[in-house]
This record gives structure tokens, C-alpha cells and sequence, in this order.
């Protein structure tokens, strides 16, 4: 039988009363911003505390540019008489700022496994502010990870090719950071989910090395057996590099390929990007919310 | 401006919380005693929001700490057992961090960071890295941490374990004053004697039970007027029931090697006397006869059953 309705009014009300009561005190999205800005600075020290962790965006495109151009570059040719500096430098971006987002998995678990996690809980901060603060702060040193790749690539001979504007190049530049930063969530999903900092590396480089190899950013795909053509061909990393090749005027054999993502690089990475952002940064905040619970 | 009711909560298969009740009014000190694995550090855990009870209710500063937390922790301030600091940042960097993330203004952390460095005599060390920091500096700053947002409610979990003698005493001073100042302090202890020095209500908890609550005063009235030591050449059943008439309100507690007898007793004028010649009449050779105040050690073992 349904209780009459002031009664369920009478129960209902102090619940509400509450929820009310602790809406009101809840994080205003200035002082959210605030803490997402305090969390970035106090990553950003550390950085600055330890530059040689830095390394792996720093020293290691360096290495890479010139290890792939010179040693790998010397037995691979593109068609149509292309260089293999100009096509590579793409790939390169792409395979830098994908294995440099498993910074931010270790970064976090680093973080989850200290007494200063316990701090952060116990202040009004608003509770994703840990998360956004490392997602920005790795953004920071992607953009210096994509700047230092590019500038090793001009040093070598990389130039864009004809019909590239500025615009164009800022664009494709800009894609890829996108992309880096979608992909920050899901590193940060992996750092969380582990339960420390060997393991989340493991987990990360397990992933994220496939997934940067298995792609076009180093070697067209034509020539892949079945199998892996197919997985590259619809790798997000294939369609971010592609999409930038296109923006750069540099050789892009993929766009020969009649599969939808190499035909549409751009949409395909904006949707790829704005996909996995949509996926990973909520389940991010779920994972962290419910790790940290006791 | 605390008040816990009824909280239980459950790691497993063991009860931390079985049913925990307890207030403090505003400007009190609350002391939470026990021994490791008694309960303390989860009970403080919920009210800190830290953790949230399986049942039962909590209130701090007039505010839920499940249903509000936000508005709790804009209340409090927290000193964790293990240090809750960043390594890698400076004292002062840690200070400000926390200030920001606390509410304050760029400038007031400034401010307030400095004024705590000079405070707790770190006004040296504040601009270096915390990893280079010994336990007695870390515990002071993770104490200026916890005051940074001049909390009315402040928690201390286990605040001198760990600290040698004269960080212990300096720890001590500062608490007097914070206490002084009127702020409402929740400290848990494994030392009788910090909680005799510094709260103004006991909590004594065992095995996730509330076993005494009450003034130093009142738990040591509890055990009795006065505690007799009495230490034998050698172990007397005759000396046993002569002194059985004199306990009060407990029981008399015999040593394995029999040579030892405590128990508690109303402290009269001439109840040495007494004794002794009770002990004389039953044949017993006694080397030593003792009557003092119950310590809060008395207390406490009486009431948990430890062994002595």
C-alpha cells in the first residue's frame, strides 16, 4: 500500500535538509581552480627538484630522433622518393608523447603511496584537484617533449612541406598535445589501479609501447602482415600521426589506405581524443575515489 | 565540538570499532589512551574524515563528518602518526601548500607559513628540502601544517611516539599552548602520563572498546583511594589473607614468584602500621611495605587486565 504522501514528505525532508546542507558547502569552482593550480606548481617543483627525471623528454627524443633518422632511417624508404627525415619526424612526435604519458601513471602512484595523500584528503580541497593537477603538469613537459622533438628534427633537415601554413603546423602540433593530454587520463587510470610504482610502470609500458610501435609513425603500415596492418590502421596513434603529416605537408603514405580513419586523420584523432578523455577522466576520479577510501 | 556515537567499524575479521561513544565540549582537550591496535587511530580516522564508520554517527564542529565532510574539514586540523609531508618541497613550500589547499589567501599563507616557521624554531631550515629533515623537525612541521588554517578543532594522532625526551618535552609546551589559546584538541596516546599532563578527559579504549571515560581524577578515584605495594622474603599464604580485609573495591593481585602483593586501599593515618603487624601475626618477613596515590598505570591495567 503507498503511505500517504505527507508522510513520505515528512521522511524525506531531513535527508534533503542535509544534502542541501552539504551542497552548500561543497567546493566552489574558483577554489577548485585555485587547487588545481596548487597541485601543479607543487609538481612542477618537484620537477624542478629532480631535472633528470625530465629525461625521458628531454634527452630521450633527442636520441630517438636521431637513432631512427640516421640508423633505421638509412634502411627504410618511402615512396615517391620521399625522405625518410621528413616522414619521420611525425612518428617521432607521436612516439615520444606516447611513452612519456606513463609519467603520469608513475607520478601518481608515486603519490598514493605516500602520507601526503592522507594530508590532501583531510583539506576542503576539491578531491580531483590531485588528478587535474598532474594531467596539467604533464601537459607542460609534453609541450616541452614536442618542442624538443621538432627543434632535433629541424637540426637533421625536417622541413614542411609545400602547402603547409603556420596555421596548419600549430594545428597538427596542437592535435598531438590534444592526444597527449586524453592520453595522461588513462596512464593516470593505470597509476591508480596499481599498487605501486614498478608495477604501474610495467602496466604502462606493456600498453603504451604496442601501441606506439604497432602504428604508422615509424614504418607505413603497407607492408605489415594482415594482422597488425589492421591494428594500425585503426590505432588513435596511426590517425594522430597521419592527421599531422597532412597538416605538416610531409609524406603521408597512410592516406593511400582505404580505411575510414586514415582517409579522415583529423576528425578521426579529435574523435579518438576527445573519446578517450571522455572515457579515462571519469573513471580516473572513480578509481581515485574509491582507492582512497577506507 | 566532537562527538562520536555509537561508531563500529570492521577491517576483516577484526572489530577496530566495537560501539564508541564519546564528546568533547569546545576547549577541551580529549585524550584517546590505549595501546596499539586498541582503536584510536581508526576512531580518529572517522572523525577526521578519513575513513567512514560502518555504523554509528560522528559530529565535528557541529557538522556530519559522513554527510559533510567538506565543511569538517574546513574545521579541522590533522597531524597525522606517519609524517604527511611532501619531501621533495621545502618546509615553507609545504606550509604554503597546505595554507592554499586550506583556504587561505596567497598572502595570508605567506604570512601564517612564516610565522609558524619562526614558531617551531624552523625558520632555518625552512627553505630546505623536507627529506633532509630529522623526526623532531618533521613532527614540528607537520604540526604547523595541522595550525596553518588556525583550526578550532585540532587532531593529534599519537603526537611524541617517536620523539626522544627533549623533543617530547618541547612537543608538550606547544600543545600547552595551543591549548591555552582555547583550541578543542582530540590527541590519542600510548603514554599514561601525556594524557595525565595534558587532557582534560580520558578515554581509555582496548580492543576497539570505550573501557573508561572520565578525569584523570575520576579514573584514578575509580581504583581506590591508594595503592599498597608490599614485597615479601618469601611467599606467605598467611600474608595473603591478612591483607585481603584491606582491599577496597579490587581485588588483591599476588606476583608469579609470590614474593609481590598490590591491591588498592582507602589510605588511613597509620595503615602501614597496620599492615605490618597484620603481616606480623600471620608469620610473614616482609622487606618492603609501600602506600601511595594510584597512578594512572593503575588505572589502566586494572581496567584493560594487562599484567603488570
Amino acid at each position: 500500500m503507498t503511505p500517504p504522501a505527507t508522510e513520505t514528505t515528512a521522511v524525506q525532508l531531513p535527508g534533503q535538509a542535509q544534502a542541501a546542507a552539504a551542497a552548500a558547502h561543497a567546493t566552489t569552482p574558483a577554489k577548485a581552480l585555485r587547487d588545481v593550480a596548487t597541485m601543479t606548481w607543487r609538481n612542477l617543483v618537484h620537477i624542478s627538484r629532480a631535472p633528470m627525471q625530465l629525461s625521458d623528454v628531454t634527452l630521450q627524443p633527442v636520441l630517438f630522433t636521431l637513432l631512427f633518422v640516421y640508423v633505421l632511417g638509412a634502411g627504410i624508404t618511402i615512396s615517391h622518393g620521399n625522405s625518410y627525415t621528413d616522414y619521420a619526424i611525425a612518428g617521432l612526435l607521436a612516439m615520444n608523447l606516447v611513452t612519456s604519458a606513463m609519467g603520469t601513471a608513475v607520478g601518481l602512484s608515486e603519490d598514493l603511496g605516500k602520507g601526503v595523500i592522507d594530508r590532501f584528503r583531510t583539506l576542503p580541497m576539491w578531491r580531483p584537484a590531485v588528478l587535474v593537477g598532474r594531467s596539467l603538469s604533464d601537459f607542460m613537459t609534453a609541450v616541452l617533449c614536442a618542442a624538443i622533438v621538432m627543434a632535433t628534427g629541424l637540426v637533421v633537415g625536417w622541413r614542411t612541406g609545400p602547402g603547409a601554413d603556420i596555421g596548419g603546423v600549430l594545428a597538427g602540433v596542437g592535435l598531438f598535445l590534444l592526444f597527449a593530454y586524453a592520453l595522461s587520463w588513462f596512464s593516470a587510470c593505470v597509476g591508480i589501479y596499481a599498487q605501486d610504482v614498478e608495477s604501474s610502470q610495467g602496466i604502462g609500458m606493456v600498453i603504451l609501447f604496442p601501441l606506439a610501435i604497432i602504428s604508422n609513425a615509424l614504418v607505413p603500415t603497407q607492408h605489415m602482415p594482415a594482422f597488425f596492418r589492421a591494428i594500425a590502421n585503426w590505432n588513435p596513434v596511426s590517425a594522430v600521426t597521419a592527421a599531422e603529416r597532412q597538416l605538416f605537408g610531409n609524406p603521408n603514405p597512410a592516406s593511400m589506405i582505404h580505411v575510414w580513419p586514415m582517409e579522415h586523420p583529423i576528425a578521426a584523432s579529435l574523435i579518438w581524443s576527445i573519446g578517450l578523455l571522455a572515457i579515462f577522466a571519469p573513471l580516473a576520479v572513480h578509481l581515485y575515489r574509491t582507492r582512497v577510501k577506507d | 565540538m566532537i562527538e562520536a556515537t555509537d561508531l563500529r567499524k570492521r577491517f576483516g575479521d577484526t572489530q577496530a570499532l566495537d560501539g564508541v561513544s564519546f564528546s568533547a565540549e569546545a576547549g577541551t582537550v580529549l585524550g584517546l589512551l590505549g595501546h596499539n591496535g586498541a582503536g584510536k587511530t581508526t576512531a580518529l580516522r572517522i572523525l577526521n574524515t578519513l575513513s567512514v564508520p560502518d555504523s554509528g554517527s560522528a559530529r565535528v564542529a557541529g557538522y556530519d563528518v559522513v554527510a559533510d565532510p567538506h565543511a569538517v574539514q574546513r574545521s579541522i586540523g590533522v597531524v597525522a602518526q606517519d609524517a604527511t609531508l611532501d619531501e621533495l618541497l621545502t618546509g615553507r613550500q609545504n606550509l604554503m601548500m597546505v595554507g592554499r589547499l586550506g583556504g587561505l589567501t596567497r598572502a595570508e599563507a605567506r604570512r601564517r607559513a612564516a610565522a609558524l616557521l619562526e614558531q617551531f624554531e624552523l625558520t632555518e631550515a625552512g627553505d630546505r628540502q623536507v627529506k633532509g629533515y630529522s623526526g623532531g623537525m618533521r613532527r614540528r612541521l607537520d604540526l604547523a601544517a595541522g595550525l596553518i588554517t588556525q583550526p578550532p578543532v585540532l587532531f593529534l594522532d599519537e603526537p611524541t611516539t617517536g620523539l626522544d625526551p627533549s623533543s617530547r618535552v618541547r612537543m608538550w609546551d606547544v600543545i600547552r599552548n595551543l591549548i591555552a589559546e582555547g583550541t578543542t584538541l582530540l590527541l590519542t596516546t600510548q603514554y599514561l602520563d601525556e594524557a595525565d599532563a595534558l587532557a582534560d578527559r580520558i578515554v581509555v579504549m582496548d580492543h576497539g572498546r570505550i573501557v573508561a571515560d572520565g578525569t584523570s581524577a575520576e579514573l584514578k578515584t575509580h581504583v581506590g583511594g591508594a595503592r599498597l605495594e608490599v614485597t615479601l622474603t618469601a611467599p606467605s599464604d598467611g600474608a595473603v589473607t591478612a591483607l585481603a580485609p584491606f582491599m577496597l573495591g579490587g581485588e588483591l593481585t599476588v606476583s608469579q614468584d609470590g614474593l609481590q602483593l598490590r591491591g588498592p586501599v582507602s589510605a588511613e593515618h597509620g595503615l602501614a602500621s597496620a599492615v605490618v603487624r597484620a603481616l606480623d601475626a600471620a608469620e610473614a618477613t616482609v622487606d618492603d611495605v609501600q602506600v601511595r596515590p594510584p597512578s594512572l598505570d593503575d588505572v589502566f591495567f586494572s581496567l584493560t587486565g594487562a599484567q603488570q
